[in-house]
């Protein structure tokens, strides 16, 4: 047998025109090669077709009736026509169904001019539903305050189901009821913030409506700018830079770093602080932390990354065995916030109680995380103050009306501002563990590792693994993003467990989210695996860039640790960058 | 003292209505008269459902079959048959020489394949099946043919899917037999739901075993070793029956491992759905079996190449199984010597509605409506006029009275817009609303639709309302328009059958009966009374005689008048139930 | 309950029960049967209390030599329950609309009296198939 591998193709005619395309392509996908994009909306490249809306309906020569593009693949001899005046008619007819049962607030809604379903009905040039408007009257779950479900705005698509339970094997959203009744809703029809959600936002990155959106924190933020007393600060996760150019026009994936800089000073933030020197910090702890653990059996192997809220929230609910292996480093924003209120406190001479922290994260999930234990707070108030996306901060630099293509590149404040590499390629599926090797292998060996690049962890696959030689030894890790591939790691894991083994792995980093950050539940729309490929291009292009790749390199850090901290794992670090992690049911009472 | 003649006379309606009663008092007063009463006795039976040549007389032991009995005959047949034992020749059906019942061919109308031991063996009992040569089939397939044999007979025989859609039986097992898999599986789809439809129940409940033995013959011939029947939870009896079938069939090895001796494994087990219609559509059945909410998903691919956990599964409904061993046992030949040149076989219907003999029959392929309808149901009831049969249920359509005598199969269905479907049949009367009937159709679709494509789920309630609106009032003529805009829609872009099909009632309502949807929209006016908004009942003071009845029957008491003075309707205040004008002896009641 | 058949078996246990059969209807020791159409629909319309009024009924008359046997459902649903009587001396028949009252007449009329119930006899509605079922040859 040889290891080239041919798909085999299959012939056909679209619209008249030939087209061989590998078997299994689906007509929608084959029909985009000819240059033609079949209108759709229950569609989602991500998801396996749900078939759903019947939007995209084709004609196949031999059948009666209409087939859907994108569930139907292509077979060899199929004549296929993707549209004619029947075909449009029919469209719009269904299309007109599906505004005949959605409220007609457009102008109010949080999906106002970057709406699938606004786009359809422009592009149909609907000008009037001939049936009479039925808008089912249902209340608004915003009981977790991260992620908001909308039912009245649910065109029942489907994609939020199949991503919460394919995507993100998390499994609260379902379809209740059935007909004309059909709503989606929390799995038994509970509050979301009962159910097993974990506050991914993936439901809501996927929505084509406004049906489910992010909890909105921004008037919080609006009002702590306008109080007086306040020293108001932020910071900006790693993914931000490269996803929220996209609100303003920019290709996905353009560093922007330095103009984000300038709008959160317009804005009014009187520091603007970068997380990616929280990820150096979470480094120094975390790549300690394994090293004592590998090294000395300070705790058992494999060693789980925990940056991520929307996973450590799924592990104490699915994968409570792991609880142990879990780091207790607190992920780069938390460690960040609680820098800001005291060593950067201290420093300025501030009032940590008068310092306001505003995060801006890719991540809905971030909105639990900052509550999500009394080690988030300081005293009564947390860390961070309120967290919000980039979808937020986008509107906010809109609202104000601030020209985001024309600001400077200005620079983070100092002291907790300056990254490396390896600090901002935590936005990227991979990046953390990459950052973490990187450091890790400084600690073991004293030295530098060779090729500071770890690219077999680069990438979309599901699950990366990769060997790594340090001082004579093999670690084994892996990386895993979107939560569905986790169980495939955790399971070789538990295996290996059960009989006695060397773990199978020694590291392991998951990320909730499909790309990781990038592709984060709190990223402008849109995104699929083109997107989240380019936008983790401009996070390695970022890291490449850096003049310092290492988090132990980063001269601040270096500063931090000498003028208070004093060394990754001290009882101060224990007490200010570090948490903890218990089992909790899946179903809160 | 025993008797030892009996004399029957129909006294169903329809011979009651041609002097079946003046017929019996004949009948006994000669027998009396002869000094016959000791030996002879003369019964009333219920309708022998030969309707169309009552009143019709029968006489036991002997089983002649006397038609057109006028009460003259009386006399006659008391004197010349029963007292000399010489049949009255001219009476007999088609004439002399024709007096056994075997011989007429009205009770050859039916033919029992499927239900050939419904009502005959008892269920509970599985000797009983098998003294039926039942699992002979199974065993001549074991033992004498291999696997494609089983499927040439079963492609001879012309059985096509009794579900409804009539799709060859031979290629779903052929495509799974063919298809490369190490498991594959064969399902029974009992999740019978469409209303007035019962002929699955009434097959599982009377003949489990014909399909157990069935699906074990499917199994042997497409590979599979496991069975499943969906069937609702609603039907207890047939499950009761199904598991106690199941027990008897591993117990005597017939089911289970190792069958008969043959080395051929195959059981079966039971999946309780719980009535949800859209779960007799395949792949969300498979959905449902699988533990997820039943929902379709597109074909293809279909379940015969990957279906119940993704492997190859064949999907045959009750009745196409209960078939199967026939077929086996006589030969393919012999089944497709049966019906048209279409649809082989027979059809079971459960024939109900506004037809004197409801009931579950079975048919040739290619008998017309009019024989079933007022030969074997004995026609309308209460003598009224029929106004159409409704086949397929909520999937089918109504077929007016100019389509009676069209031979039903497959195709000839479909070209008159409605469909075989799984063989529901529903009688109306003038007294029912086409509107109206439709209206309730759609509404069980409505109900019943999983929710999943925009189409089914939005398209059938707007179609509902649109009906609703018709049926009250609110009618216009871009109501119409609206329907076939909706159904344009339902038909060509919805994801499973049940959406597909739903707009079929009306689309073919409206084809034959759109004079009647004219009348509703133009004239706010319900021709049969049933559309209660555009009813107003009146009462005519020159004909009221004021005898109190209709008073007295309204149950919101809104009818006031005086003893022998014309009573008056209050209408703020009628809730149009038509109690009145039915009480009404004098025509006084108006309905407009 | 016997083990589980061979071929042989099935063929011998199939001439045991059509013997078994052909003597509940025929043979002189038994004088017969009476059977109850028990589907849903025969249950729905009162088969239950039927049958027990026809037990009940062949009990206080000590008639233990008349069989009652439950069947599925015979498709006359405009008449159920249904009842089918098969005794020595009279020709076989369906009873329809079998109320506990006409099941007692059935047995005190029909079976001891020999005379048909009035009004309640109905006509099974197909010739039958299954004389003609066994193949060819077999």
């Amino acid at each position: 047998m040889t290891t080239a591998r041919t798909i085999p193709t299959v012939k056909a005619e679209i619209n008249g025109l030939e087209c061989e395309v590998p078997e299994g392509t689906t007509i929608l996908q084959a029909a985009e090669r000819i240059g033609i994009r079949i209108p759709r909306l229950c569609y989602h490249p991500d998801l396996p077709a749900w078939a759903a809306c019947g939007i995209c309906v084709v004609k196949v020569e031999g059948s009666p009736k209409m087939l859907r593009a994108c569930a139907t693949p292509v077979e060899d001899g199929m004549r296929i026509t993707t549209h004619d005046p029947e075909i449009v008619r029919v469209r719009k007819s269904v299309l007109q169904l599906l505004l005949s049962t959605h409220p007609n607030d457009c102008l109010r809604c949080p999906r106002n001019g970057n709406c699938e379903l606004q786009r359809l009905a422009a592009d149909f040039g609907i000008r009037e539903v001939p049936f009479a408007s039925r808008v089912a009257s249902l209340p608004t779950d915003d009981s977790t305050r991260a992620v908001v479900l909308n039912p009245e705005k649910c065109v029942k698509c489907g994609r939020c189901a199949i991503v919460c339970q394919r995507m993100q094997n998390v499994w609260a959203l379902e379809f209740v009821g059935r007909g004309d009744s059909t709503r989606l809703a929390p799995t038994g029809d509970i509050q979301l913030a009962e159910s097993p959600c974990i506050r991914c936002g993936q439901c809501s990155a996927h929505c084509p409506v406004g049906a489910i959106y992010e909890h909105d924190e921004t008037d919080r933020v609006w009002r702590a700018l306008q109080n007086p007393d306040l020293h108001c600060v932020v910071q900006i996760a790693p993914a931000v830079r490269v996803a929220i150019g996209e609100a303003f026009g920019y290709e996905p994936g353009t560093v922007l770093t330095g103009k984000t800089y300038a709008a959160l000073r317009r804005l009014g933030f009187q520091a603007v602080f970068d997380t990616n020197f929280g990820a150096d910090l979470t480094i120094m702890e975390e790549a300690t932390e394994f090293v004592h653990r590998f090294l000395h059996g300070a705790g058992p192997l494999p060693l789980i990354t925990s940056c991520c809220p929307a996973w450590t929230d799924y592990m104490e609910k699915y994968a409570p065995d792991f609880i142990e292996n879990f780091s207790t480093a607190k992920s780069p924003h938390a460690m960040l916030a609680a820098m800001a209120k005291t060593y950067y406190a201290q420093v300025k001479g501030l009032d940590p109680a008068k310092i306001y922290m505003v995060s801006v994260m890719p991540c809905t999930a971030k909105k639990f995380e900052i509550i999500r234990s009394r080690e988030m707070f300081d005293g009564e108030r947390p860390y961070v103050n309120v967290s919000i996306t980039t979808r937020e901060l986008a509107r906010m630099i809109k609202e104000c009306g601030i020209d985001f293509m024309e600001l400077p590149d200005e620079e983070a404040d100092s002291i907790l501002g300056y990254y490396t590499g390896a600090g901002t390629i935590f936005g990227a599926t991979g990046g953390v563990m990459e950052a973490a090797l990187r450091t890790a292998h400084y600690l073991i060996t004293k030295r530098e590792a060779p090729d500071i690049n770890f690219l077999p962890l680069r990438g979309l696959d599901g699950v990366k693994e990769a060997t790594i030689e340090i001082a004579g030894r093999t670690l084994r890790v892996a990386a895993a993003h979107w939560m569905n591939n986790i169980e495939t790691v955790l399971d070789r894991v538990r295996e290996t467990r059960r009989r006695g083994e060397e773990p199978a792995y020694h590291f392991i980093e998951v990320m909730a989210c499909r790309g990781g950050c990038v592709g984060g539940g709190g990223q402008p729309y849109g995104a699929d695996d083109e997107v989240r490929r380019r936008r983790a291009s401009g996070i390695y292009q970022d890291d490449a860039m850096s003049q310092k790749r290492c988090s132990h390199q980063n001269p601040y850090i270096q500063k931090l640790y000498a003028e208070f901290l004093g060394a990754p794992l001290s009882a101060r670090a224990h007490e200010l960058l570090h948490t903890h992690y218990r089992r909790r049911p899946v179903y809160a009472r | 003292m025993p008797y030892s003649q009996f004399v029957l006379v129909c006294a169903g309606t329809a011979c009651d209505s041609c002097q079946s009663r003046e017929i019996y008092s004949r009948l006994t007063a000669a027998v009396r008269s002869q000094g016959l009463e000791g030996r002879v006795q003369v019964v009333r039976t219920g309708c022998f459902g030969f309707c169309a040549q009552g009143p019709v007389v029968k006489v036991l032991p002997d089983e002649t079959f006397y038609v057109q009995v006028r009460p003259e005959d009386a006399g006659e047949i008391v004197a010349e048959h029963l007292a000399k034992g010489r049949p009255v020749k001219r009476l007999l059906y088609g004439g002399a020489g024709r007096a056994a019942i075997a011989d007429i061919p009205f009770y050859q109308k039916q033919f029992r394949i499927v239900l050939r031991n419904c009502g005959v063996i008892d269920p509970e009992n599985i000797e009983e099946y098998i003294a039926r040569e039942g699992y002979e089939a199974l065993a001549t397939v074991l033992t004498s043919m291999t696997p494609e044999d089983v499927i040439e007979q079963v492609r001879i025989s012309g059985l096509r899917g009794r579900g409804g859609a009539g799709y060859p039986t031979w290629k779903k097992w052929t495509f799974t037999k063919n298809a490369d898999s190490d498991v594959k599986y064969v399902i029974c789809n009992a999740d019978e739901g469409d209303p007035g439809a019962y002929m699955d129940r009434s097959t599982l409940e009377g003949d489990p075993h014909s399909v157990l033995e069935a699906m074990a013959i499917a199994g042997y011939a497409v590979g599979a070793h496991q069975g499943y029947i969906y069937i609702r939870a609603e039907y207890p009896l047939a499950i009761h029956r199904l598991e106690v079938a199941l027990r008897q069939a591993r117990e005597l090895g017939l089911l289970g491992r190792d069958i008969l001796g043959t080395g051929f494994d195959f059981d079966v087990e039971l999946r309780l759905g719980a009535g949800a219609f859209v779960c007799g559509e395949e792949t969300a059945l498979i959905a449902s079996i699988e533990g997820h909410r039943g929902m379709p998903v597109p074909r293809p691919p279909y379940p015969a190449v990957r279906g119940l956990w993704g492997r190859p599964t064949v999907i045959n409904n009750v009745e196409t199984l209960a078939n199967i061993p026939v077929i086996i046992l006589k030969g393919g030949a012999w089944f497709a010597s049966i019906g048209t040149e279409t649809s082989k076989g027979t059809k079971v219907f459960a024939l109900t509605g506004k037809v004197n003999n409801s009931g579950l029959i079975e048919v040739p392929m290619g008998t017309t409506l009019r024989e079933i309808i007022f030969d074997i149901g004995g026609g309308i009831k209460g003598g009224k006029r029929f106004k159409a049969a409704q086949t397929g249920g909520p999937s089918g359509g109504v077929i007016p009275e100019s389509f009676l005598d069209t031979p039903i199969d497959y195709e000839s269905l479909a070209k008159l817009g409605s469909i075989m479907g799984s063989g529901g049949l529903i009688v109306m009367d003038e007294d029912d609303c086409i509107v109206d009937v439709n209206k309730f159709y759609l509404e069980f679709t409505v109900d019943e639709s999983c929710g999943k494509c925009a189409p089914c789920r939005i398209g059938g309630r707007t179609m509902f309302n649109l009906l609703t609106d018709i049926t009250e009032g609110r009618g216009t003529v871009g109501h119409i328009e609206q329907i076939h805009t909706v159904a344009h829609a339902m038909q060509k872009a919805s994801l499973c059958g049940l959406g597909q099909t739903a707009p079929n009632p009306v689309l073919s309502s409206l084809t034959y009966f759109g004079e009647e949807y004219r009348v509703h929209i133009k004239e706010k006016r319900c021709p049969s009374g049933r559309c209660r908004a555009l009813v107003t009942y009146t009462i005519l003071a020159d004909k009221c005689i004021g005898c109190t009845l209709c008073a007295r029957r309204c149950p919101v008491n809104c009818i006031r008048g005086e003893r022998r003075q014309p009573h008056v309707i209050d209408l703020s205040r009628c809730i149009k139930c038509g109690e009145c004008f039915k009480a009404c002896k004098f025509g006084a009641v108006q309905r407009s | 309950m016997m083990g589980k058949l061979t071929l042989d078996e099935l063929r011998a246990l199939r001439e045991r029960a059509q013997q078994t059969i052909a003597r509940r209807q025929t043979a002189e020791g038994a004088a017969g049967e009476i059977i109850v159409g028990m589907g849903t629909c025969g249950i729905a319309a009162g088969a239950r209390e039927a049958l027990d009024a026809l037990v009940e009924t062949l009990n206080q008359h000590h008639r233990g030599d008349i069989v009652v046997r439950q069947t599925g459902c015979m498709g006359l649903c405009f008449s159920e329950p249904t009842v089918e009587v098969r005794v020595t001396g009279m020709p076989p028949t369906i009873y329809g609309r079998v109320t506990a009252e006409v099941a007692r007449r059935i047995v005190e009329e029909h079976v001891i009296g020999g005379r048909l119930v009035d009004d309640h006899v109905y006509d099974r509605p197909a010739t039958d198939l299954a004389p003609h079922l066994r193949a060819p040859g077999k």
